[in-house]
């Protein structure tokens, strides 16, 4: 069994309201730290932690925390980035749903470690009904003195705020929600400055993850050197996965970051194998906009190597084999699924969500998926497999916020090892709309590349 | 007294120069000026926050700075990105910042019209000017494109939406010039349109009209002098009045033929900046040459096609058809019909034998 740190009290029933939290030892992180600790002190534990952003960039959460600008007079922020839109991604809802708790009192230690008094959790319009089991949650820790002014004699005083999304993946990019929180249209902000100067109101700000800020709890009840003891190398602690698509068993996993890509897919403890006795064909490990991977380069990496559900094993070969951790959303296509339709679907998704701020992303995710759906539908031509590929080259890196780069990533990845499928549309365009491609060789094993002597 | 401010040393192209700090990449290469100026489309140095939007200005900064000497991961739009003592900037040198410029630019005309020969801004439009430059002659576009209706929003602009680039311009216009923004953008992607939230007039402010100055395509365009004339054709003149708006400059330039005053505009820079804003009145309302004091001709750069009707001196045009009319008049309002008296759409050409004659249209409606 792999050790759980966020969800090992999830099954116990009435979790999500205030007394079962207490009792099954809740607020004991933040007593901890508002009663014992200083602000550096958490500080310095969440850095010793090694604990990564889950959001998606995995950027050090310590280090981030420690590039927060401190001016005298000014207030600063902590937001907690609850916009969970990346298709294949939902493990944020499972803990607000089910342990609001955990996500209040890691807020509650955060914003003491950041000095932060205001603090906004930004959610997502879509899950319209979480807000209210946060409210509630907001209040019963007001009701019992973990949240208003002086909490709990310590003099340190907060307080929480939720505030709905429109409906737009763009506010999920930090500076687009500071935006949409500003009450402004959600268009991502041209850095720098970089919101841990000017962030919201022109504040210095601080946009972390739920999952992040829920880790943050763990880590001061264990410490942040024993936190670090679980996982292997650089990605430490657990990572929840949302897991989804062809699978026995989908839903959201907390795992230890040691182990294979291929125990996670398999094993009974998580997913269960795939349905249907079907093969694996392909899979996203890290939400829609990482690289797509051939079921033979997502077991083993291109150097032979098993696999393992780690941030740097995920990404070993680059963009060229690898691909990337990214949010946790893990998609596993079997062999039955079309590759060519599922990019085109992920393409459609990042046209109808670029902001139309800056030119590449506006013009060039609309024409990726006009291209893709031609070709889809069998109207495709050869040299449309070349266009693709140029016109993600030239949308990536070019544009203001990540999301030109998470719309070209999965064509690039698609073209890059599933080329022959593609061709494959264009060569049997009535076939293609038909069937579909099948396996192919996507699962045979690699040819072992020499070592270099 | 003068106090020694520390200017950083910046190469741009390997063309040394110093800025002081705070300079952005793009300000530091108009300082050189000639071709390492990157081009830019929604930048405009009068109006705060505009920039980093349009991606033209991509430049490659291949050095930090003296004290971080690592180069930028990306490229960095130059209008929105500040010098660092030691920079070394690399725009027209760089193959890179050129291909990515060329994609740019593709994406730039991806959805726009082309109509060119309808457009009132062609002459003056930095899109066209942009893609003669830095764009390719074909589209490998095969779809259609996003229209949408032409607008009149308020009684002097015209919004031909279809034509927009999306620089967010006249957005920064309206918040920094008038206190009463209209409009803004609405929808989101490709298919985000400037746009007044339930048809509103943009007039209620006096200075509006500058929205049609830093459109840098034919969005918006004066409704005073749509279609009145090609602006290659105009004449333009360096012009003031004693404007009583005390934010208005009153210097303008008009676009003249003859006597007549078809267009008032601001002053406009190589960059296609405007000196300094107008008001409306100028602008719309000031079409009579005894409003102005006449300067005289305006400069204009030699590679621009209006500089082909510019001509020194405010003479009018010698006119040429009394002249060739033996005193006539010239018949102004030509009989156009629907149905030419001619052609018979009632005669097949392809049945009468040989050469079609006047015998072969039977004046009474083509009964034979």
């Amino acid at each position: 069994m792999g050790r759980k740190l966020l969800l090992d009290k999830a099954h116990i029933e009435g979790i999500r309201y205030y007394d079962v939290y207490r009792k099954n030892g809740g607020y004991a992180a933040a007593e901890k730290a508002l009663k014992s600790m200083s602000p550096d002190q958490v500080t310095e534990e969440v850095k010793k932690s090694g604990l990564r952003g889950r959001g998606g960039a995995g950027f050090p959460t310590g280090l981030k925390w420690s590039f927060l600008a401190k001016p005298e007079g000014v207030p600063r922020y902590l937001v907690c980035n609850a916009d969970e839109s990346e298709p294949g991604t939902f493990k944020d809802r499972y803990l607000m749903e089910f342990i609001p708790h955990l996500l209040i009192e890691g807020l509650l230690i955060s914003s003491f470690a950041l000095g932060a008094n205001r603090t906004y959790i930004y959610i997502r319009g879509e899950y319209a009904w979480i807000p209210d089991i946060l409210e509630e949650a907001i209040a019963d820790a007001h009701k019992n003195g973990w949240l208003g002014k002086n909490i709990q004699g310590t003099g340190f005083d907060l307080d929480i705020y939720v505030q709905r999304g429109a409906g737009a993946y763009i506010c999920g990019e930090e500076t687009a929600l500071i935006e949409s929180l500003e009450g402004k249209r959600g268009n991502p902000r041209i850095k720098p400055p970089f919101p841990a100067v000017k962030g919201l109101w022109q504040s210095p700000t601080v946009v972390n993850n739920v999952e992040t800020l829920a880790a943050v709890v763990p880590i001061i009840n264990i410490g942040g050197d024993e936190y670090s003891k679980f996982g292997t190398g650089k990605s430490t602690g657990t990572k929840l996965i949302s897991a989804c698509g062809n699978l026995n068993k989908p839903g959201v996993y907390e795992i230890d970051m040691s182990i294979s890509v291929e125990e996670f897919i398999y094993s009974d403890e998580y997913c269960g194998g795939i349905p249907n006795g079907k093969r694996l064909k392909a899979c996203i490990p890290g939400g829609s906009s990482v690289p797509i991977l051939p079921a033979n380069l997502l077991l083993k990496t291109a150097k032979g190597e098993t696999r393992m559900m780690t941030y740097e094993s995920l990404n070993d070969g680059g963009f060229a084999t690898g691909t990337m951790m990214g949010s946790g959303g893990f998609i596993v296509l079997d062999e039955d699924q079309c590759v060519v339709r599922h990019t085109m679907s992920l393409a459609r998704f990042y046209h109808h969500e670029s902001c139309g701020q800056c030119s590449p992303c506006r013009e060039g995710t609309g024409w990726m998926k006009k291209v893709l759906l031609n070709i889809e539908n069998g109207k495709g031509k050869m040299s449309d497999i070349d266009l693709l590929w140029d016109i993600q080259r030239k949308i990536e890196g070019n544009t203001i916020c990540p999301l030109g780069d998470a719309a070209a990533w999965p064509v690039a990845a698609a073209i890059r090892h599933f080329r022959d499928e593609f061709e494959w549309h264009v060569t049997n365009p009535e076939e293609a709309v038909k069937r579909n491609f099948g396996l192919a060789h996507y699962a045979d094993p690699l040819p072992v590349v020499a070592a270099v002597v | 007294m003068a106090e020694e401010k520390k200017l950083f040393k910046v190469k741009i192209d390997n063309i040394p120069v110093e800025v002081e700090p705070g300079t952005t990449i793009l300000n530091a290469a108009r300082l050189i000026g000639g071709d390492v100026v990157p081009p830019a489309m929604c930048y405009y140095s009068k109006l705060q926050g505009s920039g980093g939007k349009c991606r033209t200005c991509l430049v490659k900064v291949s050095k930090g700075s003296d004290a971080d000497p690592r180069p930028m991961p990306k490229l960095v739009a130059s209008c929105r990105t500040t010098v660092m003592d030691g920079m070394e900037v690399a725009n027209i040198t760089s193959p890179e910042v050129l291909e990515a410029r060329k994609g740019v630019v593709e994406f730039l005309l991806l959805n726009h019209p082309l109509d060119c020969p309808v457009c009132d801004q062609a002459g003056e439009c930095d899109l066209q000017d942009l893609s003669y430059e830095h764009g390719v002659s074909a589209t490998r576009y095969e779809f259609k494109r996003r229209t949408f209706e032409k607008e009149d929003i308020g009684e002097h602009i015209k919004l031909h939406m279809t034509r927009c680039i999306l620089c967010y311009r006249c957005v920064f216009t309206a918040d920094q010039l008038t206190n009463n923004r209209q409009h803004g953008i609405l929808g989101r992607g490709d298919h985000s349109e400037i746009s007044t939230y339930i048809k509103a007039s943009l007039d209620q402010t006096n200075f509006i009209g500058n929205v049609i100055d830093v459109c840098p395509v034919g969005a918006l365009t004066d409704r005073t002098a749509r279609f009145k004339n090609r602006v290659w054709f105009l004449k333009p003149v360096d012009a003031h009045r004693e404007c009583h708006d005390p934010n208005c400059c009153g210097k303008t330039v008009l676009w003249m033929r003859g006597d007549e005053i078809f267009r008032v505009t601001a002053r406009k820079d190589k960059y296609g900046e405007v000196e300094a804003f107008i008001c409306d009145t100028c602008r719309f309302e000031k079409k009579d040459v005894k409003d102005w004091v006449v300067e005289g001709p305006r400069k204009v750069a030699r590679y621009s096609v209006i500089s082909q009707g510019h001509y020194v001196g405010v003479h009018k045009p010698h006119e040429t058809v009394a002249k060739v009319m033996d005193g006539r008049q010239p018949k102004l309002l030509m009989d156009i019909h629907s149905v030419s008296e001619v052609n018979q759409p009632a005669v097949d050409l392809s049945k009468i034998e040989g050469p079609a004659h006047s015998n072969d249209f039977p004046k009474n409606n083509g009964a034979q």
